[in-house]
């Protein structure tokens, strides 16, 4: 029943665990004890009984490692095997080999990582926004132990919300409406000294009461809207587009004009009586009769 | 003896050479070729409006101008260069990078010394094939019938600065170091607006609107998958170039997605996807489309006309237009779009036409143009 290592060594990191197990069940020779707790990137001691020399093994998250010991004598682990989080084992082998697990918990959070969506939002959308953030420690393990994360959202100088958030399973989040005036918002997570920040564009909705007025020149008719807003009076931006259409006896003409300065402006060729109508993606406005030069 | 065998060969060689150069066989296989050659002497005499037709347009295939000229009657006002160019094309246009594959004359109306000839124009085009139909004037002269050729007033634009204020959206991207979720832009928001499937004589055809709801501009695809009962796929499309892709905040664009040689009969259920990526753009240039009017053409065939008019102070090389046609209950009933073969220069307008369907012609109640336009040196 006695494993050899010349086996064992060739054995996937997995693989390993199975061969711990082995080994747990056969060796008594000697004993090892862990310690307790270990914090990621803290040096820590594994206490052996017995004596003579032993090979110990350290397997572990992104480590393996190999080297000779004296049993009896406390076996140091360096901070640099213990950086990431997770289960390690420790195997002792003279004649028989002992192994026993222990867990290393991230440190304390170093970072955030912080996502929000979307990054443009039309104004006055019920559970529009939404943030969610990991905090990790200096070694970028995500932290499991719950902490408390403060959520603000800003937008010029008022706050739109305040909230925290206690992390579970390390992961925090919120859910929220989106402002009523256009423009930047800022999307704050801190904890404990360390702020992530995020920008979410507040955009118009829909153009709202879509409204044009227009005139007879040489060449024609010139149309024109008044400055183009939402429901919420928020001026629709620049570069959307405003189209024109003007129907007239001998056929009908459209733009595409695009709003500029607020306000979206063309010139057609038209004689006679024209109807103007505009329109700017599904919104429709009003319809202007205009009588042209025949 | 022995110079026997060779003598037959040189004999049976310069044969071949006279009946390939005066035969009536060379240069056929595309549609509309007369006889003729490119060698002096040897070109049919025109002594017929569609002889001297054939001859003309032969030339102008092989591109010999001034053979193709010299066909055309000294009572034309047109001179050899504006000949030229109203054949091929100039600023970029599509006509530039066409060429003409063949033609099939039809006579219209023939006396003793005058003839209308219709001819049916098949060019290549780096857009697919394209037909164009043009009307011919021909006198005779002595014994000999020439081509009146009009002066093409070419569009000439005078020196002037344009001052360009509309907005341009650029994209700047994250670089690989950036934090983890700090550079996320999200793709614009489409919709399709209206979806209609029929079946028309080249197969199945699903067609409709799509609309940019988002305040930034979006390059937008649209696809639909045809399934049938079970649910296996039948085949899937891309509206290819039947949309305008580049779509500014709030507009709205037809597209087309062609099945060919499918029947809806087989098809359970369509799915549609639309895809919309996050590009730059620029607003200008600004094309109106003027006097649009649904009308019948020469040949009887309905289509929508209009003008193409440049607001901007570029030119646009190839104006595409895209057009959808709606019933009387706003549905769209078909999409239809057409190349412009010459440049749109600055503050200058150009002719279109789209056709409709013959059968679809009668349920046309309404129409929407957008016009879709590639410039040289820019994407």
């Amino acid at each position: 029943m006695r494993c050899r290592f010349r086996m064992c060594g060739a054995m996937s990191l997995i693989g390993a665990w199975a061969f711990a197990a082995c080994l747990v069940a056969v060796s008594s020779a000697q004993e090892i004890k862990v310690p307790a707790s270990v914090t990621a990137g803290d040096e820590s001691v594994i206490s052996t009984t017995g004596s003579g020399s032993a090979t110990f093994y350290l397997v572990g998250p992104g480590v393996s490692r190999k080297s000779e010991v004296s049993l009896g004598q406390e076996i140091p682990l360096r901070a640099q095997d213990l950086r990431n989080a997770g289960s390690y084992m420790a195997i002792v082998c003279s004649g028989t080999c002992q192994s026993t697990g222990f867990y290393v918990s991230a440190t304390k959070p170093a970072s955030l990582a912080f996502l929000v969506h979307p990054s443009r939002v039309p104004v006055g959308q019920s559970d529009a926004v939404s943030g969610v953030a990991f905090p990790f420690d200096q070694f970028r393990n995500l932290v499991l132990a719950p902490q408390t994360i403060n959520f603000q959202l800003t937008a010029g100088n008022s706050a739109l919300l305040s909230r925290e958030v206690r992390s579970q399973d390390g992961v925090a989040w919120f859910r929220t409406t989106s402002g009523k005036s256009a423009g930047l918002m800022q999307v704050n997570a801190a904890l404990e000294g360390i702020t992530a920040k995020r920008a979410v564009q507040q955009v118009a909705s829909d153009p709202c009461n879509l409204r044009i007025t227009g005139q007879r020149v040489a060449t024609g008719i010139v149309v024109q809207t008044e400055p183009v807003h939402d429901c919420a009076g928020n001026p629709v931006p620049d570069g959307t587009i405003v189209t024109f259409t003007a129907t007239e006896a001998s056929g009908k003409n459209t733009v595409d004009a695009p709003i500029k300065k607020g306000i979206a402006r063309a010139q057609m060729a038209a004689s006679g009586a024209v109807l103007v109508s505009a329109a700017s993606g599904v919104v429709i406005g009003n319809d202007v009769r205009i009588e042209a030069q025949r | 003896m022995k110079f026997i065998l060779p003598l037959i060969l040189v004999a049976a060689t310069v044969a071949l050479m006279a009946v390939a150069l005066v035969g009536p066989g060379h240069a056929r296989g595309t549609v509309g070729i007369a006889g003729g050659s490119a060698v002096g002497g040897l070109t049919p005499k025109a002594d017929t409006p569609e002889q001297a037709l054939a001859n003309l347009l032969d030339d102008v295939q092989r591109r010999n101008w001034d053979r193709a000229f010299s066909l055309v009657s000294k009572t034309s006002s047109a001179d050899e260069q504006s000949f030229i160019q109203d054949w091929i094309g100039s600023n970029g246009g599509l006509r530039a990078f066409s060429s003409l594959e063949g033609f099939d004359p039809r006579p219209l109306h023939i006396t003793d010394n005058d003839a209308q000839m219709r001819v049916r124009l098949h060019w290549t085009t780096p857009v697919g094939p394209m037909e164009d139909v043009r009307d011919f004037h021909l006198v005779r002269e002595g014994d000999l019938w020439k081509a009146v050729w009009p002066k093409i007033q070419a569009t000439t634009v005078p020196a002037q600065v344009i001052p360009v204020t509309y907005l341009r959206w650029d994209l700047v991207s994250g670089s690989a170091e950036d934090e983890w979720g700090s550079k996320n832009i999200d793709a614009p928001h489409v919709r399709i607006i209206s979806m209609n499937a029929v079946d028309s004589a080249e197969g199945a055809v699903v067609m409709g609107e799509v609309v940019n709801e988002d305040t930034i501009p979006a390059f937008v695809n649209v696809n639909a998958t045809l399934v049938d009962g079970p649910g296996s796929v039948i085949d899937d499309e891309s509206s290819f170039d039947k949309i305008a892709h580049i779509l500014l905040p709030k507009e709205v664009t037809p597209y087309r997605i062609d099945f060919p040689n499918l029947s809806l009969k087989k098809v359970k259920n369509v799915r549609m996807d639309v895809k919309a990526a996050l590009v730059p753009a620029s607003a200008d240039p600004v094309i109106g489309v003027m006097n649009q009017k649904v009308d019948s053409d020469v040949q009887g065939k309905s289509v929508l006309h209009g003008d193409l008019f440049n607001e901007s102070g570029q030119t646009v090389n190839i104006p595409h237009v895209i057009a959808s046609f709606y019933d009387n209950n706003g549905k769209v009933v078909w999409v239809s779009d057409g190349y412009v073969d010459r440049a749109l220069l600055p503050q200058s307008s150009e002719p279109f036409a789209v056709e409709i369907p013959r059968a679809l012609a009668a349920t046309v109640h309404n129409f929407h143009v957008m016009v879709n336009q590639y410039s040289l040196g820019r994407s």
